[in-house]
């Protein structure tokens, strides 16, 4: 299973695609499960680079636990969390404060 | 300290006001991120995991208290409130937004300081000894060749598309306190029989995937020669460096491949044609921008020992921090004061907005206006009185920034790893955090005594891996982090590549494992005078395999 992500052009803020735009938090994002899936999202990402509205595209796998959306890979999911090492910064310092 | 002239502000100026065109026309979309991307790099500007990164430069290190309060002003109002010097004495923050950058870099060349050359195939920003100028050991203060070189290198079209990126440090003491031999040129300030200043010059060093350290190729340059020289090495490297491998493009292969011989033969045989051209230094531009770097006139205050021994007397905390953290000056007044960034369990080279305002008014009240960044990733105050040792302490405590840790082993060096940075395969500051936790004791780390213990999160070794007594290098091993271990290496003027000692530990077993080596240590070296790295040269790694591997070896 894979999802798409990149960082947003203005900001550098980590976006991934989710119910047909791009969300901040990792929670919602669209799975693909098949080829057809990851290619359309391929080409969702291809365009928001072209628009100018994002850099770095890319599709990262993912597993499910417990139906909450976990990427396999640490660096993804530094990405979706903020730094290990400062709670209080990125998007982890959010789901606190809310 | 040098200070802008009118070309200076003016070209700081325009190029802020370029780059701030550059931003609009990308976040218009009128420049793709392809075309835009080199840009931003040679204006300091990366993308990170989290966000853009800005990284600003502090030549050779040196910082006056405006300059310090600007760069807490730009954490504060465009960051989030710190900052995190590097390896190369720059500063990056790790979470401005590109719509901000233009705001910021107006700010910072307000107060004479820009990103320029922290990134891109050029002549880096230029590094040199954090004690210039102050070292009781030194022949001459080697900033201003830096800023000669600086002046000299800024944009200058010959070298701003060079095959790679390119960096050169000075010193200007034996004592190598600015790990020259790990540079693409290394340049060591000294006198010869007569008095006069020269260079010794060192070329390709360089850590990454591919450590080497740099060769000498001629042991005394007289110092009017400084410019020729150095552009006939690079016209050499300009020529032959490699552009079609990117990880063979450093002068560090093309000097290795083309053997340090052949390589000074090339650059002597090029050097005839220059030497006596405008490159040659007249000795009324060098006294000019010596001028600048005047040290501070230093009033006699020899009150300082007395006091110095009572606080001692007095407090022992004191006494801990005079021992580690206080370097020996010219002057027998004054001491040169290492402010170490590295609290136990904290960041290493992290610093707060408020830290960096509180140290700079140190600064200002009591050492000359003056802070500097070192390679180590802590600040230095070089010139304070020996008198007003105890009244900076107690400033220092009140901020949280007295810790007395210099060169032992929780003053770790690590990259931002992959808590921030898009390369890293592994997380490099939890390691630093948690080594420096288990040895958190001063008094175990005075027992063991100078151990240089650095960590990066790649094979690009921003976190000098290459050359720890105790070296940490983080890969990626099936989706999980693996820390490699090397021993032996060394940056200082006996420079030497650390060796892998042996197969990689996991998070929850490298603390572990650098205990067992610290251990291993302990129990071999001759005498408590030994340290680290020289019972690691004496015995070599077979003592330090055998204690962490030789309970696999049998079961296996
Ligand atoms: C966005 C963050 C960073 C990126 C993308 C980055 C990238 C790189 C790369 C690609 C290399 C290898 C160059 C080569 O071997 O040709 C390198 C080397 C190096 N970097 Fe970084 N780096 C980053 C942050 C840092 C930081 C935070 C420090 C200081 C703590 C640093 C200091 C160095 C040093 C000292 C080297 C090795 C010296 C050499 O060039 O041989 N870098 N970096
Ligand atoms: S060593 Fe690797 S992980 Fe560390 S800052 Fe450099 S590029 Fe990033």
């Amino acid at each position: 299973m894979k999802i798409l992500t990149a960082n947003r052009l203005t900001d550098g803020e980590c976006l991934w695609y989710a119910r047909g735009g791009w969300a901040e938090t990792i929670d919602d994002a669209e799975i693909a499960a098949d080829k057809e899936a990851e290619a359309r999202l391929e080409d969702i990402g291809k365009a928001a680079f072209a628009a100018n509205f994002v850099l770095d595209v890319a599709m990262v796998d993912i597993e499910l636990v417990d139906g909450v959306i976990r990427p396999t890979r640490l660096r993804e999911r530094i990405r979706a969390a903020g730094p290990t090492v400062r709670n209080d910064l990125g998007k982890q310092a959010r789901s606190l404060a809310a | 300290m040098y200070r802008y002239d009118e070309f200076d502000h003016e070209f700081v100026q325009a190029r802020v006001a370029q780059f701030r065109d550059q931003i609009e026309r990308r976040l218009a979309g009128d420049i793709t991120e392809d075309q835009f991307r080199p840009l931003r790099l040679m204006n300091g500007v990366y993308l990170q995991l989290h966000a853009y990164m800005l990284r600003v430069a502090i030549p050779y290190g040196t910082l006056s208290s405006r300059q310090l309060r600007m760069l807490a002003h730009i954490a504060r109002t465009y960051d989030r409130g710190y900052g995190h010097f590097t390896t190369r004495q720059n500063i990056q923050f790790h979470w401005p937004a590109l719509s901000d950058i233009p705001a910021a870099l107006a700010d910072l060349a307000s107060a004479e300081m820009h990103a320029l050359q922290t990134s891109g195939n050029c002549i880096r920003n230029i590094s040199a000894d954090h004690f210039a100028g102050a070292a009781a050991d030194e022949a001459a203060d080697p900033r201003p060749y830096a800023e000669i070189l600086r002046q000299w290198s800024s944009v200058h079209p010959e070298f701003t598309y060079l095959p790679r990126k390119f960096k050169i440090a000075f010193t200007g003491s034996e004592r190598d306190r600015a790990a020259i031999q790990t540079y693409d040129i290394g340049l060591h300030l000294k006198k010869d029989a007569a008095g006069e200043l020269g260079f010794a010059v060192w070329v390709g060093g360089g850590q990454g995937r591919t450590p080497i350290l740099a060769k000498k190729i001629r042991d005394f340059l007289p110092q009017q020669h400084l410019l020729s020289y150095i552009t006939a090495i690079i016209r050499v490297y300009n020529l032959s460096g490699r552009r079609d491998n990117k990880w063979k493009a450093r002068i560090k292969i093309l000097v290795h491949e083309t053997g340090a011989e052949e390589f000074a033969r090339q650059v002597e045989a090029e050097w005839e044609a220059l030497k006596d051209s405008e490159l040659k230094l007249p000795q009324a531009d060098i006294d000019a921008i010596n001028a600048y770097f005047a040290p501070p006139s230093l009033p006699e205050r020899p009150e300082g020992d007395e006091a110095v021994r009572l606080a001692r007397l007095d407090s022992k905390s004191f006494a801990d921090w005079l021992n580690q953290n206080v370097t020996t000056h010219r002057h027998p007044d004054y001491a040169a004061v290492t402010i170490s960034l590295k609290n136990i369990g904290e960041t290493p080279g992290d610093i707060s907005d408020s830290q960096m305002d509180a140290v700079a008014d140190i600064a200002e009240k009591y050492a000359f206006d003056e802070a500097r960044v070192s390679h180590e990733q802590n600040l230095v105050l070089p010139h304070v009185a020996r008198a007003d040792l105890k009244t900076v302490y107690d400033a220092l405590v009140e901020i949280g920034l007295a810790t007395a840790n210099i060169d032992l082993i929780s003053d770790i060096i690590a990259c931002p790893g992959l808590d921030y940075c898009t390369l890293a395969n592994a997380r490099s500051i939890p390691v630093a955090q948690q080594i420096a936790t288990r040895f958190a004791s001063l008094e175990r780390q005075r027992d063991i005594g100078e151990l240089k213990l650095n960590i990066s999160g790649c094979i690009n070794a921003c976190g000098h891996h290459h050359v720890g007594h105790i070296g940490i290098l983080g890969v990626e091993k099936k989706g999980a982090e693996l820390y490699q271990v090397t021993l032996g290496g060394s940056a200082d003027e006996n420079a030497s590549i650390g060796d892998i000692i042996g197969r990689g530990f996991g998070p929850d077993e490298i603390v572990d494992a650098i205990e067992t080596i610290v251990e291993t240590y302990l129990a071999i070296r001759s005498d408590a005078g030994e340290r680290f790295i020289d019972a690691y040269r004496r015995l070599g790694p077979a003592p330090f395999k055998e204690a962490l591997y030789a309970g696999e070896a049998k079961a296996a």
